[in-house]
């Protein structure tokens, strides 16, 4: 058990120094390109006057290394910094009262609205990929195989945004069932709640059911083979029997790690989907930063993206280490 | 144990004009071409041939079951008056493991790596409703002291991968035997393991059929072993059955030449050479090497000479150093202390810092010839190579002097100079992996395992070529091997290692003579040999805890 | 609650089919092994798909021929996928069937071992790349050609609103549709290509760079994508985005994103290279080489490189799509491929408000579906060559 406990503390180590440098690569992509942010900001009729208080007021007149630090600092405890819209609204107007809203106080509503996104999708594709896939393992080769390969190969071939009209089309303009539009707000009801993430969640749905299931199938495949189900097929033991208690407790791991692995993928579909849908998540707000230049929110939805996935490839990691047999019980 | 014991004993098994057929390319093709099997109550049939013989699809076969993408097209299997091929998969089911039991080749792969070894002993005696838990358990533990394992009241608790590759094989037949078959099929039981190892699985394996009484097919490649534990001997040829007869028969007196080939492959044996002189300077020698990977030293001071024409076989099991003190003469693996000298200079240790002249006298031959040659170069581009790279013809004169060796390893340039390796079989890629050594003319070839990936027939006439070129060419080879066999029909002097030390070395007449080290005396005495009685005698007179890993453990 | 109780009651009548399905099955063959081996959750399959079909045929019976058309709209795009599929499989069955016939043996014995999936997508590459290609001669418009009609109805029927001149119409500022697919074609798929193309010249070298020298080069190399595909790759697209969108615009910017997204994949190209590399390197004839006294160069070159271009090239098609897909969501995004190029991702997002028209005017609402599809036909094209390929690698070493 011991070595298991080293094993997963290593990689816990291994995930916290990637994540300092990925924030790192994070803060300097943004801030040690040549020439100036705040000239860029503000264009080519740019005051000296405005880009010198600017520049104060994001702190640019400081060395990077000690602005990276106060970063991460205020990082650490939760402070994101002001954005840049609000920094120029402030500087402009010259009525800088200290009171603005922070990027945490932008972020925090929405990153609870991107999770209920993905906490949906996630109950809805796990249980239906895994399920789809192991039966396709099973009956491999069948037309339901067949079939299955096609359609899945087409999903993943598709763009987020593809699915995500298609089901509108059909779902909710030719079939007025669930409404396109995803306006969530503050105090709304669970159900409507529901009913309105349903749309999307059923998109990202699609996108990972297709990837979840074939690498599930894949690795079923991979263990159907194996020398151990060929001996229990030989004893006579029944087929159910031969999946449940000889397939399973192998396949735990890597069936795991397919669905960390797929979660992750879900990160990068969620900013596409929330801007089809209008939803107010994390993504669509990163993708409006993105196009008006606010980087201290770019920076901060960025890290944020970076710290999920890195904690779901280590959560797969840790959990195919914990289940393997061969780890738990050491020799 | 002659086949005349069961002429009146019932038939268990009846086979008749099996046809199978397996599926690639999207075509079926033929794998086995009408065969008959007999087997009666109690008796054992050892099913040999080379590898694509087909005897483990025929082996399965009868027990009414095909891998994927493999059937029976045509052909009946009959057990104990139940149609196998017409019967439900109900009814078959009914019959593995309770009446019919199946011992696979790699006991590792074999068992589930995420239960414990009693549990799926006694899964299919549960099941089958044959014994309940607790009983089937306690009868478990005695089968595994039946078999000889160590601690057999606890060693069924542990899992798979905390057991070594002889205990799960013997684990793996006493899990066979769980709810006492009528039949087992056993499918190369031994082949993946280490000689000392393999003569306790086939000393118990044998013992625990006789005693009670289970009729069984033992599948293998290995002439000797299946002399040690079959009544009678089928032998198989590409899907065809050549002759079948009871054992001391077939031994004794084969009918078929392709028997008779395979029989006489035993018999090569080269005279050894005369002692060489003392003084004389070797062409290789090893130096008090000792190395490691990473920090772990895996070599000890090991020391030993290589002259001038001679073949020095460098023999031990899996793990025991020969090939990497070859990593240390090719300067792959510097070693940490020590050194390698060539006709009397010492080499740089680091192959990197050795000139071309230096490595163009050592040269290799592997043991894989799919992975030892480029699958995208054709065969003279191979061959060419290091022609150019040291000799520096180009043009004709490479193309020449290609031809020339491609006569020497006797593949007609004129036919195969244009091939590409998976154009050819075993043997012939191995050939040329020959010329391609002595392209470079070297004066010392080291050989690592060159036969022990082909069928027998072919392995000879490599060794016979080799043995040849020896002899024209006045090279010297050294030998790593784990096969006794091609160590007395091709070494001068053997040298013997285990656990990266050197045990005892000396001429080979000497070496097969006693009295030597206990560890070469066990190492000899576990071979098989084609006598049938051979396993009787040793362990009468070695008795049963003087063989294998038991008596290796007692040295150290 | 009546559409639950219509599903459960569908289903129990399906699961009972099933059910006599095998029955008869079983009598009429006289238990025969499929019928006698065959588990009820098969059967129940069998049912089921067969109840799909029919529902499928009387769907499109009903769209086709028995509803009013204003009822019929409903079904509009059901149709066009029936028609859509059969018609891909045609021209995909008669496609193979030339190629059976016509070329040299080898192409013949490809096309003879070739699934119909692969034939496909065969053919919608080489028809992509024909467009991408002569798209200047193909369109009947230029790319950025404003005409003073704008939102013209797809079908060229002017009754419907529609225009001869602009079959498959115009959109919300009067740019010509099917000129600007066809210029879709050399622009995203070109743009896609380039990018991959710079991903696998940088990534692959580096790769089998860092598989032949190991040591350190390998450790600094490995540690460095480690860390940058620690970042999803959409994800470091937009911040790199972000950061370029301060410096340049235009196609200055669209610069900058295949830079980018050569560099992103690029660390994807270099673990499938290393990895390839790494499985070559262990293998006896490098091993034979080096105590050979070869150079590094004809190590690298002679005898690793003919090796891995197998595994290499499936990937290239797999990282194709992958690019092609990002770049398309990045255009969608708007921060993609930039005006004055026509692009598919960002002909959705122009047109995307089309689609809720559907009810009333399917053909309307085609036209944004028709850029995605465009993307999504070349992806899944792609993909099934692809996959064909890896399957038949795989077959080939059983």
């Amino acid at each position: 058990m011991n070595s298991v406990l080293k094993i997963i503390a290593q990689r816990l180590a291994l995930g916290l120094l990637t994540l300092f440098i990925v924030s790192i690569v994070i803060f300097a992509a943004v801030n040690l390109l040549p020439g100036d942010f705040a000239e860029a900001i503000l264009g080519q009729g740019a005051t000296p006057e405005a880009v010198a208080a600017i520049r104060t007021d994001l702190g640019l007149d400081q060395h990077p290394v000690l602005r990276y630090f106060q970063w991460l600092g205020g990082v650490l405890q939760g402070d994101l910094g002001n954005s840049f819209a609000q920094a120029n609204f402030a500087s402009f107007v010259g009525d800088d009262s200290g009171v603005r809203t922070t990027v945490a106080q932008q972020i925090a509503p929405r990153f609870a609205n991107t999770m209920f996104l993905a906490g949906v999708t996630a109950a809805i594709a796990v249980p239906f990929a895994v399920t789809l896939g192991i039966l396709a393992a099973l009956y491999r080769n069948s037309v339901f195989d067949r079939a299955a390969n096609i359609t899945t190969l087409s999903s993943i071939s598709s763009p987020e945004f593809f699915l995500a009209y298609v089901l509108i089309l059909f779902l909710a303009v030719l079939n007025p069932w669930l409404p396109s539009l995803s306006n969530i707000y503050d105090g709304m009801a669970f159900s409507e709640r529901l009913e309105k993430t349903l749309l999307p969640a059923l998109t990202l749905t699609l996108v990972v059911t297709a990837h979840m299931m074939r690498m599930t199938r894949a690795a079923i495949i991979n263990l159907l083979a194996s020398p151990y189900i060929e001996m229990a097929r030989l004893k006579g033991i029944k087929p159910m029997r031969v999946i449940v208690k000889h397939a399973l407790p192998n396949a735990l791991a890597p069936i795991i790690n397919v669905i960390a692995l797929n979660l992750a993928y879900l990160i990068t579909g969620v900013v596409v989907v929330e801007v089809v849908f209008v939803y107010p998540g994390i993504g669509q707000l990163f993708v409006d930063s993105v196009k008006i230049r606010d980087i201290p929110v770019v920076q901060a939805c960025c890290l944020i993206f970076a710290a999920a996935y890195i904690l779901l490839n280590l959560t797969a990691d840790i959990l195919s280490i914990v289940s393997n047999p061969r780890l738990r019980h050491p020799k | 144990m002659s086949s005349d014991a069961f002429k009146d004993a019932e038939t268990l098994v009846e086979m008749r004009d099996i046809h199978m057929e397996g599926r690639s390319d999207e075509e079926w093709h033929p794998i086995i071409k009408g065969v008959d099997l007999t087997l009666r109550k109690g008796e054992v049939l050892g099913l040999i041939g080379e590898s694509g013989a087909g005897k483990s699809t025929l082996g399965l076969a009868s027990m009414g079951f095909c891998r994927d993408g493999v059937r029976i097209s045509k052909g009946s299997v009959i057990f104990d008056g139940i149609d196998l091929l017409a019967a439900s998969a109900e009814e078959k089911r009914q019959l593995l493991g309770k009446r019919i039991a199946y011992v696979a080749q790699s006991a590792a792969a074999s068992f589930n790596p995420a239960h414990r070894l009693i549990d799926q002993h006694t899964e299919a005696p549960i099941s089958h409703g044959v014994l309940s838990k607790e009983d089937s358990e306690a009868d478990g533990m005695e089968l595994y002291r039946k078999l000889r394992l160590p601690n057999p009241d606890e060693i069924g608790f542990r899992y798979p991968h905390q057991v070594s590759g002889g205990q799960l094989q013997r684990a793996m037949t006493a899990m066979a035997m769980a709810c006492r078959p009528d039949l087992i099929i056993f499918d190369e039981p031994t082949t993946a393991l280490d000689v000392t190892t393999q003569i306790e699985v086939l000393a118990s394996i044998r013992e625990i059929v006789e005693e009670f009484n289970t009729a069984a097919i033992y599948i293998t490649h290995d002439l000797a072993v299946v002399a040690q534990m079959a009544d009678t001997i089928k032998v198989l040829l590409k899907g065809d059955e050549v002759e079948e007869a009871e054992t001391r028969e077939m031994l004794s007196n084969p009918k078929q030449d392709y028997t008779k080939s395979l029989w006489a492959v035993r018999e090569f044996q080269r005279p050894q050479k005369p002692a060489v002189q003392t003084g004389t300077t070797p062409v290789i020698a090893v130096q008090n090497v000792t190395a490691a990977y990473g920090k772990v030293d895996v070599l000890h001071d090991v020391s030993f000479d290589i002259h001038q024409g001679r073949t020095v076989a460098v023999v031990g099991e899996s793990g025991s150093g020969k090939s990497t003190t070859a990593r240390c003469i090719t300067g792959l693996l510097p070693p940490r202390l020590g050194q390698i000298s060539l006709a009397g200079t010492a080499l740089p240790l680091d192959y990197r810092k050795r000139d071309r002249e230096q490595l163009k006298k050592i040269q290799m031959i592997y043991q894989m010839a799919d992975t030892a040659l480029n699958p995208r170069k054709t065969v003279g581009e191979i061959i060419g190579r290091p022609v150019e790279f040291y000799t520096g013809l180009t043009g004709a004169a490479k193309r020449k002097r290609v031809e020339e060796l491609m006569d020497q390893i006797e593949l007609p340039a004129s036919q195969f100079i244009d091939r590409l390796p998976s154009e050819m079989s075993g043997g012939q890629k191995q050939r040329v992996g020959i010329a391609r050594s002595l392209a470079a003319e070297p004066e010392f070839i080291i050989c690592d395992e060159v036969t022990s990936a082909l069928d027998q027939l072919v392995a000879e006439g490599i060794l016979r070529l080799l043995a040849d070129l020896q002899d024209k060419l006045n090279l010297s080879y050294m030998f790593i091997t784990h096969d006794l066999a091609t160590v007395k029909s091709i070494a001068d002097e053997v040298v013997v290692m285990k656990d990266g030390n050197v045990v005892e070395a000396g001429p080979k007449t000497e070496m097969f003579t006693p009295p030597h080290h206990p560890y070469t005396d066990l190492l000899l005495s576990s071979v098989p040999e084609m006598d049938p009685d051979w396993l009787t005698n040793l362990l009468q007179e070695r008795g049963v805890d003087n063989i294998g890993d038991a008596a290796v453990g007692k040295m150290t | 609650m009546s559409g639950i109780m219509t599903f459960i009651i569908a289903l129990i009548v399906i699961a009972f089919a099933g059910w006599v399905f095998r029955f008869v099955g079983q009598k009429a063959t006289n238990n025969a092994p499929t019928f006698r081996d065959m588990p009820f959750a098969v059967a129940f399959g069998y049912a089921l798909g067969v109840a799909a079909l029919i529902w499928a045929v009387w769907t499109y019976v009903q769209a086709q021929f028995i509803l009013p058309e204003a009822e019929a709209n409903k079904y509009f795009f059901f149709v066009v996928a029936i028609h859509g599929l059969l018609l891909a499989g045609a021209a995909a069955y008669v496609f193979r069937l030339l190629g059976r016939i016509v070329g040299t043996a080898g192409s013949r014995k490809l096309f003879r071992q070739m699934p119909l999936t692969a034939a496909f997508g065969v053919l919608v590459i080489l028809v992509y790349a024909f467009m991408a290609i002569f798209a200047g001669a193909l369109a009947p418009h230029g790319q950025e050609e404003v005409f003073a009609q704008a939102n013209v109805v797809p079908g060229g029927n002017p009754a419907l609103g529609g225009n001869p001149d602009f079959p498959l119409g115009t959109d919300q500022i009067g740019r010509d549709i099917l000129s600007r697919l066809i210029y879709g074609a050399r622009n995203t798929v070109g743009i896609a290509f380039v990018t991959t193309l710079i991903a696998f010249v940088v990534g692959g070298g580096l790769g089998f760079l860092a598989a032949t020298l190991r040591g350190w080069v390998d450790q600094v190399l490995s540690r460095a994508v480690d860390v940058l595909m620690a970042i999803p790759a959409l994800i470091f697209a937009l911040l790199l985005i972000t950061v370029a969108k301060a410096w340049v615009d235009g196609t200055g910017l669209t610069i900058a994103m295949i830079l980018i997204m050569a560099l992103i994949d690029s660390t994807r190209v270099f673990r499938l290279a290393r990895a390839v590399g790494m499985n070559i390197v262990v293998m006896d004839y490098i091993e034979a080489a080096k105590l050979r006294g070869e150079k590094l160069s004809y190590i690298v070159f002679r005898e690793i490189l003919p090796n891995a271009t197998a595994p290499l090239l499936a990937e290239f098609g797999l990282r194709f799509c992958f690019v092609f897909l990002t770049i398309s969501s990045l255009s969608f995004l708007g921060v993609g491929i930039q005006p004055p190029l026509a692009d598919w991702g960002t002909m959705v997002k122009d047109m995307s408000s089309f689609i809720n028209y559907a009810a009333f005017a399917p053909q309307v609402s085609a036209a944004p579906l028709l850029a995605a599809g465009a993307i999504a036909l070349l992806t899944v094209a792609v993909n099934f060559v692809v996959d064909w390929m890896l399957h038949r690698s795989s077959g080939l070493k059983d």
